[in-house]
């Protein structure tokens, strides 16, 4: 029972883990709109005083913004449709029962394990190096130019990649809501005359609705801040530019600390609009 | 029509043989009920009926055609599950169109068959809600709803009741009954519950561990039971099973007697005995019964007016033209 007591007791005994998220949330916001409004150049002069909203406006007209806002929702959206549609024909794949399972399981969620850093650097050196990538050799098999992916077809590449890393928590959530799918419904179906597409269509994907709006919440929270696949790749060339990668570059290579910081203002307006946008299609959803 | 045939019908899992293989005939318009203990294999032997599990031999005749390997949609028979199995995100009006617009009925025919089913089974209130917003006895009748509209050659029922509560099942009970007398389509209905099956059955199959035991009326069963087997699963309460001295008296390993059919008197029987516990149902009182020899407690039923308590010594004498006799292997003598 929540005494007055035991519930004071409870707030202090929380107060600790509290003040940590706060501090760990507050400082840098607070720091990035401090130096927001500043020049500030680390190697040519330091702090140079208040600017107001120069950087803003510096910031949105220099000619990088909006491809990079399009290079982000397009490397953010592919990877949503390739996750989510092969998700769902994975789930449904190791949903059957099978020589293996269990094995075949654990081989399918493993690149979910691996370093984002790791995977695109195998990636990049093993699989699409023109050279001696397996994907050129499979190309000179057939008699085929082998492709420079991360050149030719650098924002297609970035996209599997990183779908390839997020499949498995895709194919995961999925298949456990599959699991959940009581198997009367689809023998009640089928007696009803519904062939096996017409049973997906009808009964298994609207029940896999609610798994398919979590899927694409968190894997989108989590793609907008992709960077160590683009550093590691293309460092940023050949239209791979995203919001988060120009953010870098301004803070890093042009050591502008205030045009930057700038620019993490609009990425966080950025992701709240896609937040709540998402937020009120989950919240329709999950009502259910 | 819905003439239904299984000859030499086995069913494996594995290595394990759930039935093995058994012939029945349920005639066109009958009302069968598969009674029996629970995993005795009512339900799979439904399911092979409907097609949802394939046989592991034999042959299933619907009309005369075999329908041994014809997938489950085409063999014209509807299924209401246990678990009712509606499609929770669909309306109720949706659920019951579903089959229907698998099969491409006409959308005007549609309507007419969904208000015909709704009117029928007191649903037309409810046609826009979801199977979540409905109570168990309306969810119930949605799956027989969505069953009804098929307008199958046969009605498949798995424990249809065994969600309910006591009351609602008694007046489910009724509905699919009377249901069953407005529509004269076969049906087939599996339950454990004996009660169930005495009071909506044309025809009662008795099954234990796969095999049929006994087939016949209700009454049949109840007056001529085949074998101790199906003496001690029909009727309620349970017939008493006496064995020893007492039977070997009537020249049978075992004798029965239904608490029904034995009297009672304060001064004079067969058996002296003493009341253990009686049950006061108000109609009826059940009274268990310690001290007769071979049977312990022997159960009787008496009148609700009759006034007996827990620790009288009274006589009993059972009814000689109603008692059952039994061999060692446990087969009715006649
Ligand atoms: N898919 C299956 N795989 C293996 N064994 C099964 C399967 N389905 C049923 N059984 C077994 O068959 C027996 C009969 O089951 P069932 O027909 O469901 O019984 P009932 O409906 O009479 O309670 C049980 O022992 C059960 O364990
Ligand atoms: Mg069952």
């Amino acid at each position: 029972m929540a005494t007055h007591h035991s519930r004071s007791a409870a707030r202090l005994m929380m107060a600790p883990a509290v003040v940590l998220l706060l501090g760990w949330m507050l400082v840098p916001l607070t720091m990035t709109l401090y130096f927001s409004f500043k020049k500030y150049l680390p190697l040519r002069g330091g702090d140079l005083g208040w600017v107001g909203f120069d950087n803003y406006v510096r910031f949105v007209s220099s000619s990088a913004f909006w491809p990079s806002v399009l290079t982000t929702l397009t490397l953010v959206g592919g990877v949503l449709l390739i996750t989510v549609v092969l998700g769902v024909v994975l789930a449904i794949l190791l949903n059957q029962p099978m020589w293996g399972q269990g094995m075949v399981r654990i081989l399918v969620i493993a690149p979910f394990f691996v370093m984002p850093t790791v995977s695109a650097l195998v990636w990049k050196n093993m699989f699409m190096d023109p050279n001696y990538g397996l994907l050129a050799h499979l190309w000179e098999f057939f008699g085929a130019q082998p492709v420079e992916w991360l050149s030719q077809a650098s924002l297609p590449s970035i996209v599997m990649i990183v779908s390839w890393q997020w499949l498995p928590f895709a194919t995961l959530i999925l298949l456990t809501a599959i699991q959940s799918l009581d198997s009367e419904q689809l023998e009640a179906a089928e007696m009803d005359g519904a062939p096996a597409h017409k049973r997906f269509a009808f009964i298994t994907l609207p029940h896999l609705g609610r798994a398919i709006t979590v899927v694409i919440l968190i894997q989108t929270i989590f793609l907008l801040s992709i960077f160590a696949e683009i550093f590691v790749t293309t460092g940023g060339a050949f239209g791979t530019k995203t919001l988060t990668y120009l953010i870098f570059q301004r803070v890093l290579e042009s050591q502008n600390v205030g045009l930057g910081s700038a620019g993490g203002v609009y990425a966080i307006i950025l992701a709240n609009i896609i937040a709540i946008f998402l937020m009120r299609i989950v919240g329709k959803n999950l009502a259910k | 029509m819905g003439h239904i045939k299984l000859s030499q019908v086995s069913k494996r899992f594995g290595e394990v043989e759930v039935i093995p293989p058994l012939d029945l005939t349920i005639a066109d318009g009958e009302f069968t009920v598969f009674v029996g203990p629970s995993g005795c294999g009512k339900s799979t032997l439904l399911r092979l009926i409907a097609g949802l599990e394939d046989v592991s031999a034999g042959h299933i005749e619907i009309d005369g055609a075999d329908t041994t390997h014809v997938p489950p949609a085409k063999r014209g028979l509807a299924m209401v599950f246990q678990s009712y199995a509606l499609y929770p995100h669909m309306s109720v009006k949706k659920n019951i169109a579903f089959p229907m617009r698998m099969a491409g009925v006409p959308l005007e025919e549609q309507e007419r068959r969904i208000s015909a089913a709704a009117e029928a089974l007191n649903l037309t209130d409810y046609l826009d809600r979801r199977p979540g917003q409905l109570s168990g006895g309306q969810r119930q009748r949605v799956a027989i709803g969505r069953a009804i509209v098929r307008e199958p050659q046969a009605f498949l029922f798995d424990e249809p009741l065994s969600n309910l509560d006591a009351a609602l099942r008694v007046g489910m009970r009724m509905e699919i009954a009377e249901l069953h007398k407005k529509l004269k389509t076969t049906m087939i209905y599996v339950t454990h519950d004996q009660v169930e099956a005495m009071t909506m059955a044309d025809k009662i199959v008795v099954l234990r561990a796969g095999v049929i035991e006994q087939v016949g009326s209700p009454l049949e069963l109840y007056h001529a039971p085949c074998n101790e087997f199906v003496a001690g699963f029909i009727g309620s309460p349970k017939m008493n099973l006496i064995k020893g001295a007492e039977a070997q008296k009537h020249g049978a390993a075992t004798i029965g007697i239904r608490p029904e059919h034995v009297d009672v008197s304060a001064s004079e029987g067969l058996w002296k005995a003493t009341v253990g516990v009686a049950e006061h149902l108000g109609s009826d009182t059940f009274l268990h019964i310690h001290g007769v020899p071979g049977c312990d407690p022997l159960t009787v039923r008496v009148d609700g007016e009759l006034p007996v308590k827990h620790g009288d010594e009274i006589f009993l004498t059972p009814q000689l033209e109603k008692l059952h006799r039994f061999d060692a292997q446990g087969l009715r003598v006649a």
